[in-house]
């Protein structure tokens, strides 16, 4: 089947078994490699992207599911070769160590820093607590998501097309913990 | 200079070269890797912990549109590669041939045109098994007529794999018969746990027909030795085969042995003529790579009354699974177990190992620690424990009463380690400071006499680390070396090439440190190279911490190698005697008269250039190095742990958690800590939940991340650490490796808290992992057994 959907700013459509996974499709079809596929469960969070500005496990949604909306993967979080406030948070914090984690940390920051721009390290921890961080002990992502907050642009919503606000929800999903 | 005040030219805190490409998503995992015509490989996998093999029936999965290949085991005993050996000089099957002999072992693999064809057609497989009568407890394994697992094995009757000991039992004997002691006995089981990095192990196979070369890209922490292995079991010629290891995501140990499923996208590469990509899913990573631990260890502790320890004994049980595919140095069966003595000064010490065969995965690796040094850790800090509570003593000055005492050192065991260097009271008393451990004392008496169960544990480990010397330690035959080689530029820019590969310690950043340190070269002017065997020098990659202990060294020393040529050309262009120049950070220049010098960038300059060099000095400033580590290192740490716990529902709520370690030398202390923190989150998730296990039938019943607990942001405390820093004597910068310490370390801290605050009901040991409902289960009995 054809698939249309908005992949950071820019629409795209390529043709998919109707069963094919998101992570899939962006994977092996689009070639977006950054989004990762760690788990089959939904419990890891490394496939994690922003569909309509809120985090998503790409490995629990079908590509068809994203038809006619618009995704946000890592690849799409620099802007004019300015790097994304979490981005340069991760950097300065030491918030990754292997990196297969990291993209999909980062989404689910910017996500939860466009709904709550000044989160607590309680939010912070709650927002990614659906997530797994096998390198990091979560200290330093914690300390990277901080570091964004402090250093953010003041109107995010630019960054995020399609998402309000407050429409944008961190679901943590505690199978994993 | 100016730009050391800004970044230190060398150590210090850098942020890590390896970022700008993971935070853009730029990485290249194996995953990422596409080639043109490439195909899709998926194992099928025995859904049978044991059971005769009677038929297989491809033909249908042959006649899938989109297959390419079906490959059996019978194919493969053609090719002779039907079996493999393991790291211990056991053997394991490629794909299962005879018989199965645990639940998700290989048996069939397919070839198609994408990764939902190729498991489509495993569907199409029809296997036929006759099952068999498992082996699922270790402690069942060598009961008269138990079946036996590995019959493939001419002659063998039993599932019996080894015996193996250390130290001197009669002494032990003898100290424990001495009159004035109290001994403690105790059962404390390591469950078997997984080491779970986030990315799954697989590979992209490219056999080019024409040249003969064979390209693997792999996830494999150890690039070289798998090469050289390949050679070996394949009779592929070894200058044909090239291994890439390229972005790792995350190894922990578990990247170390070789894998069936590589093996078999190499077939199928050869048999296709086409690319062949291999990636697990999470399933088949948990329930058939190399699993750790499994160790069921009986303890004994004697000591004075006055609390003198004096002799420990250990009697392991070891579960290797269905084929011994422990990855150790070959020498030491049950790895480096006999540091079991710990950080204690001992009159005497004995261990025994007993290694047999189950009908579980094969293994165990090294869990991000040394070679099986965080069970030894584990059980000396029980131990010491238990003894603490039986003597009424406070178990942190119980540990400061036979620490090895830092005059003692160089220390050589009761078991034949030498420790290199230590202050273990210092750091005992620095953990003790930042824990406020008096006034935790003193806050736990208030609330056990108000009916809260708050728990105080506190651990000190020592490791053995960086293996290792050559004549001792090989892995399969090769000699634990690491090789290092610097190219500096024309322009004074340079390019490290290194055996070992990272799987996100950050070794493109604090190799190049370690360069920049040796020859004043700014670590961004410094390229390091790894993860290439085509690429790099031989050597036997990173896992034991020995990543900054022998590739570490080695890159020093290769550094210092440039550095004395560097005086000889420096020597010839200012017209001066070699011994008359005096080398600062980056910089020859002439005794006395400090203005007049050549930087390392004017030396490299002058060694491409046309300078006249002295007699024997080749041009160019380049060089190799070979470090055979004299000794291991001997990191070590204190760690405090505060739990409250629930006593109406087990629950368990880790509030504090403070680790000081002390590595000697912290070449970028950012990375040091970092590299802390994960081990403490992976050791809390070890003592708190993660578990691989199975039923009576040799079902795994962990093969998921929704069953195989691994920690969350939610269940781990801010972590506060602190540091000593003693450094290795032997090491040329001092530095000890600390990746794995933490993982090491922090399990019996957690594990003596809990039963600290549940000593109010006589509780005096909880299994691993410390579950609710074990601390329930403890709390209602006040148990001291173990747990099936």
């Amino acid at each position: 089947m054809q698939i249309n959907l908005t992949v950071n700013g820019e629409t795209a459509a390529a043709e998919a078994e109707p069963r094919t996974l998101l992570v899939h499709f962006l994977r092996d079809t689009l070639r977006l490699t950054g989004t990762h596929w760690g788990c089959d469960t939904s419990n890891c969070g490394a496939c994690v992207v922003l569909v309509d500005g809120e985090p998503v496990k790409s490995c629990t949604m079908l590509a068809a599911m994203a038809d006619g909306h618009e995704i946000r993967t890592v690849e799409g979080m620099e802007r004019d070769g300015t790097l994304d406030p979490v981005q340069q948070g991760f950097i300065e914090e030491h918030g990754l160590q292997c990196g297969f984690c990291t993209p999909g940390m980062m989404l689910t920051a910017r996500a939860l820093l466009d709904a709550n721009p000044t989160p607590t390290d309680d939010e912070i921890r709650v927002a990614i607590s659906g997530q797994i961080c096998r390198c990091t002990g979560y200290k330093n992502i914690i300390a990277a998501i901080r570091w964004a907050a402090e250093h953010g642009e003041e109107d995010e919503v630019l960054t995020s097309p399609g998402g309000e606000a407050n429409d944008v929800v961190t679901s943590p999903q505690g199978e994993g913990a | 200079m100016a730009i050391a005040d800004e970044r230190p030219i060398g150590f210090g805190r850098m942020k890590r070269k390896e970022d700008p490409r993971f935070v853009r998503g730029q990485g290249t995992y194996v995953d990422d890797v596409t080639l043109p015509g490439m195909l899709h490989g998926a194992a099928l996998r025995s859904p049978l912990a044991h059971a005769r093999i009677a038929s297989i029936d491809t033909s249908a999965a042959l006649q899938h549109p989109k297959v390419r290949a079906v490959i059996t085991g019978k194919d493969l005993e053609g090719l002779g590669l039907a079996w493999m050996p393991t790291l211990s000089a056991d053997t394991q099957a490629v794909l299962a041939t005879d018989k199965v002999r645990f639940q998700g072992q290989e048996v069939a693999f397919v070839v198609a045109d994408d990764r939902y064809a190729a498991r489509d057609a495993l569907e199409l497989i029809d296997v036929e098994y006759e099952p068999l009568p498992v082996v699922s407890d270790a402690r069942r394994a060598l009961d008269a007529g138990a079946p036996v697992i590995r019959d493939d094995k001419e002659g063998k009757a039993d599932n019996h794999i080894f015996d193996w000991e250390a130290g001197d039992e009669a002494e032990t004997d003898r100290v424990f018969d001495d009159a004035d002691v109290v001994v403690v006995t105790q059962e404390i089981p390591f469950q078997r746990v997984h080491p779970c990095p986030l990315e799954t192990c697989g590979a992209v196979a490219d056999f080019d027909k024409v040249t003969g070369k064979l390209r693997l890209w792999c996830t494999t922490q150890a690039p070289h030795a798998h090469r050289t292995l390949y050679a070996i079991v394949a009779g592929l010629p070894e200058h044909k085969i090239q291994v890439i290891a390229p972005d790792i995501g995350g190894g922990f140990g578990n990247k170390v042995p070789i894998y069936p499923g590589y093996v078999c996208a190499i077939v199928g590469s050869i048999l296709t003529g086409k690319p062949v990509k291999w990636m697990e899913d999470r399933t088949e990573n948990l329930t058939s790579t190399g699993f750790a631990r499994d160790y069921l260890m009986r303890g004994r502790i004697a000591a004075d009354r006055d609390g003198r320890i004096r002799a420990l004994r250990v009697d392991v049980l070891a579960d290797h699974g269905a084929f011994n595919a422990t990855a150790q140095p070959t020498k030491y069966p049950a790895g480096f177990f006999h540091i079991f003595t710990g950080s204690y000064d001992l009159e005497a010490a004995y261990c025994t190992v007993k290694g047999v065969y189950t009908n579980k995965a094969p293994g165990g690796v090294a869990y991000r620690c040394s070679f099986r040094v965080t069970e030894a850790a584990y059980l000396v800090e029980r131990m010491v424990d238990l003894l603490a509570d039986e003597l009424g003593m406070d178990p942190a000055e119980l540990r400061l009463q036979n620490f090895i005492r830092a005059e003692q050192f160089p220390y050589t065991t009761k078991t034949g380690w030498t420790y290199d260097s230590g202050d273990y009271h210092a750091t005992m008393r620095e953990a003790m400071r930042i824990a406020g451990y008096d006034e935790l004392r003193r806050e736990q008496a208030e609330k056990r006499a108000r009916g809260e169960y708050m728990g105080i544990g506190v651990s000190f480990f020592t490791e053995t680390v960086g293996a290792g010397p050559r004549a001792t330690m090989d892995i399969a035959g090769l000699g634990m070396a690491d090789g290092a080689e610097l190219r500096v530029h024309p322009t004074g820019k340079a390019v490290l090439r290194i055996s070992v590969k990272t799987q996100g310690q950050g070794h493109e950043t604090t190799f190049a440190q370690i360069v920049a340190e040796e020859l004043g070269i700014p670590p961004e002017d410094v390229e390091v190279v790894h993860g290439d065997t085509d690429q790099t020098p031989f050597g036997l990659g990173t896992y034991g911490s020995r990543s900054t202990p022998v590739s570490g060294a080695a890159t020093a020393m290769v550094s210092r190698k440039i550095r004395d040529k560097s005086r000889l050309i420096a020597a010839a262009a200012l017209e001066v005697s070699p011994d008359d120049l005096e080398w600062e950070k980056g910089r020859f220049f002439v005794k006395g008269d400090p203005e007049k010098g050549q930087t390392i960038q004017e030396i490299a300059l002058a060694s491409h250039g046309t300078l006249t060099l002295p007699e024997g000095v080749e041009g160019h400033l380049d060089a190799v190095a070979v470090y055979d580590p004299p000794n291991l290192t001997y990191p070590y740490g204190a760690y405090i742990c505060v739990v409250d716990v629930d006593a109406g529902t087990g629950e368990i709520k880790l509030r504090r958690f403070i680790a000081v370690d002390d590595c000697g030398v912290r070449i970028n202390p950012m990375v040091v800590e970092g590299q802390i923190h994960g081990g403490l989150a992976e050791g809390v998730g070890t003592a708190l939940m993660q578990h691989i296990a199975f039923d009576e039938q040799g079902n795994c019943l962990s093969g998921s991340l929704m069953d195989y607990l691994v920690p969350s942001s939610m269940e781990v405390p801010d972590w506060e650490l602190g540091e000593t820093v003693t450094p290795s004597p032997h090491h040329p910068i001092g530095a000890k490796g600390v990746g794995e310490s933490a993982n090491v370390g922090s399990p019996p801290a957690v594990v003596n808290a809990v039963v600290d605050a549940l000593e109010p009901f006589g509780v005096r040991h909880v299994d691993m992992p410390v579950t609710p409902a074990r601390v329930w289960e403890a709390i209602q009995t006040g148990t001291t057994e173990s747990p099936q």
